[in-house]
């Protein structure tokens, strides 16, 4: 009698026996994601090294990924990644974390990375909130929401990660939902096929602490949601501002051909040395 | 075959200088940094020498993202260091925990100024002697040498990144803005006459499951990315082989514990001091700037016939404690100087206090060196 193992078992670290994950959690979308993206591409983990912070997010390599992990301090995977790049060039580097930890007090590392198009593949996990430490207001959560520490409603607008990002300088960037599971999976593809700072927007549930917060519900109810309000970038260029209050904008928003860091950085060597080209 | 990380020669170099230059001899393959006063040469000798021998230096974003890339580049197996001034390091306390609780080998460079805040950049003052000690959360340990001149500037910088390599471990330079802006006579050996140290790794092949990575007080080999050992590295709380365990505080207390004990059951291996002191009745204790005018100090009062004699701390961390007290038993009186209100002192105090009467010269003026005839007056008071 042989078990059933799930084809992409061979991904996970062998000492890992359960998963720390809330009931109804978004990271399993994503992670199964990016182990889909491996294996049609026929990679193995050992093409590339992983980076996380600190969250629920960053628990998805660390310890889950049969790889290379490195899980590091709140808002510096970015950071540390690009140290391991610079070791490591001919490893995919990517980093998995949630939006607390790359857009608030990562946030520098965030803009200028991209700023250097570094050869690098961000994953970024936005549930809108800190699901970790019980529900506090993130830089992502919509204005108004009342959280632990925002007992009166936020006051403050949150960010657009795409749009920053975007603005920032990076060559490939994309968002989907925990919905568009296929779609996020070719982007991570795309991602992982092309040179420079590409970064992934997955606006995911956290059932446990969004959802309570804002009477959303249960995983199920936030991904209707999500369904219901996603509308892809090329028709949402054809409405206004005003007509897209409410909607998530999902798609592929930029792709672009510019100079890559580490290819950069083989010509400044070489200028350096006094070779020829 | 010349070797174009070291260029051997006498040089009238500045200290700043010395430290790069010592890094590229002593191999360092990437550094990373932000400009600050009065370590800034560093970084710009950095830049300019690191691409030509196939190295990088990479300008940062702040220094809280310095160190962390140093720390992932190390752990892509290259050597790394980052130098830096007080408020640098202040910003980059967390990663530097982070470092340490991962075992990674770094130096940083802590050419020091006039502190607190802001403070005064150009003013040479060793103000962060135990922040390199306490400044990160929890308990630990960690490796800090003390520079009094250029040539050590470059020596220290090789001994710093040997130690780092063998320990696992970050390891300070904690020079200030005299000797960082000094200018001296470098003497730069050829390569057969540099001891160039490696960090031990796993057999290759490894089965990546009975990898004993982490937590070895004899240093565990380090699996570094790229080599296929899968390696998981939390700085959270975690065990041998990496694994992460957040709820058994035994757990926490073997982490803790090993750390500790990695550096302090090797202290005779790490901890170097400078004695000058047989038959000394008075022996004034430094390090750094401060020491070059306590020898100075020291030789006038050997040409006026008095017992005085030097002890240097080259080693601030792991702290000589056993070198004091055997220092203290010979002297009947300490007078401990350094370029601040006393920061090492009270460690001196403790382990000297037994057997020697131990007193405290602060500056005339914080950021000025003590003036000479100002310490054989100290010297002539204590004396009976």
């Amino acid at each position: 009698m042989s078990a059933v193992v799930h084809p992409l078992h061979r991904f996970i670290r062998p000492s890992v026996a359960s998963t720390t994950n809330c009931p109804g959690c978004g990271n399993g979308i994503v992670a199964q994601a990016i182990m889909r993206a491996i294996d049609e591409l026929s990679l193995t983990m050992d093409d590339f090294v992983y980076v996380s912070g600190i969250g629920c997010a960053a628990w998805i390599p660390s310890p889950f990924f049969n790889a290379d992990v490195l899980h590091t301090t709140h808002g510096r995977p970015i950071a540390f990644a690009l140290g391991i790049k610079m070791g490591l060039p001919e490893k995919k580097v990517m980093v998995v974390s949630g939006d607390g930890d790359l857009t608030a007090i990562g946030g520098n590392h965030l803009i200028h990375n991209a700023r250097r198009n570094v050869d690098m593949i961000v994953v970024c996990l936005n549930n809108g909130i800190y699901g970790m430490t019980g529900g506090q207001a993130a830089p992502t959560t919509p204005m108004g929401l009342k959280t632990t520490t925002t007992p009166y409603g936020t006051f403050e607008a949150p960010f657009d990660i795409s749009r920053l990002v975007i603005a920032a300088g990076a060559s490939f960037v994309a968002r989907w939902t925990t919905h568009h599971a296929r779609q996020l999976t070719a982007s991570i593809k795309k991602a992982m096929q092309r040179k420079g700072f590409s970064f992934i927007e997955v606006i995911t549930q956290c059932p446990v602490q969004f959802g309570k917060k804002t009477g959303s519900g249960s995983s199920v109810q936030m991904m209707r949601e999500y369904k219901e309000k996603s509308i892809l970038t090329k028709e949402a260029e054809k409405l206004t501002e005003e007509e897209l209050q409410g909607k998530i904008v999902v798609g592929e928003f930029v792709m672009k051909d510019i100079p890559e860091m580490v290819e950069e950085i083989r010509k400044m060597k070489q200028r350096a040395s006094g070779e020829k080209k | 075959m010349s070797n174009p990380r070291v260029r051997p020669g006498r040089y009238f170099m500045m200290g700043n200088m010395a430290c790069a230059d010592g890094a590229i001899a002593a191999g360092c393959e990437f550094a990373a940094g932000y400009p600050i006063t009065p370590a800034t040469e560093i970084a710009n000798r950095l830049a300019e020498r690191l691409p030509q021998v196939g190295g990088l230096f990479l300008q940062m974003e702040d220094e809280i993202s310095s160190i962390a890339a140093i720390i992932g580049a190390s752990w892509a197996g290259k050597k790394v260091m980052t130098a830096t001034s007080g408020p640098g390091i202040s910003l980059m306390l967390e990663n530097i925990g982070f470092a340490l609780g991962v075992e990674t080998p770094c130096v940083i460079v802590n050419v020091q100024r006039g502190g607190p805040t802001t403070g005064m950049p150009t003013a040479g003052v060793p103000g962060d002697m135990v922040q390199v000690k306490r400044g990160s959360h929890g308990d630990y340990e960690i490796i800090a040498l003390c520079p009094a001149s250029p040539q050590e500037m470059f020596d220290h910088t090789i001994l710093a990144f040997n130690l780092a390599e063998k320990f696992r471990s970050p390891v300070f330079i904690l020079a200030d803005a005299f000797i960082g802006h000094m200018r001296e006579e470098v003497v730069i050996p050829s390569p057969d006459q540099i001891e160039i140290a490696y960090r031990k790794l796993p057999e290759p092949g490894s089965d990546p499951q009975k990898i004993r990575g982490f937590l070895d007080e004899n240093v565990a080999p380090m699996p570094v990315f790229g080599r296929g050992f899968k390696a998981h590295v939390t700085s959270s709380c975690h065990d041998e082989y990496g694994k992460r365990n957040l709820s058994d505080v035994s757990a926490l207390d073997h982490f803790v514990r090993s750390l500790c004990n990695k550096i302090l059951n090797h202290k005779e291996e790490i901890i170097r001091v400078e004695k000058n002191y047989d038959g000394a009745e008075v022996v004034l204790v430094s390090y750094g700037a401060v020491s070059r005018a306590a020898a100075m100090a020291a030789l006038r009062a050997k040409e006026e016939g008095l017992a005085v004699g030097t002890f240097r701390l080259i080693t601030a961390w792991p702290f000589p404690n056993e070198e004091i007290e055997k220092m203290s038993k010979s002297a009947r009186k300490v007078i401990v100087l350094e370029n601040n209100l006393g920061q090492l002192f009270p460690y001196i105090k403790a382990a000297a206090d037994c057997h020697a009467e131990v007193s405290f010269m602060p500056p005339r003026v914080i950021g000025e060196i003590h003036d000479p005839e100002a310490i054989l007056k100290k010297i002539r008071e204590v004396l009976p």
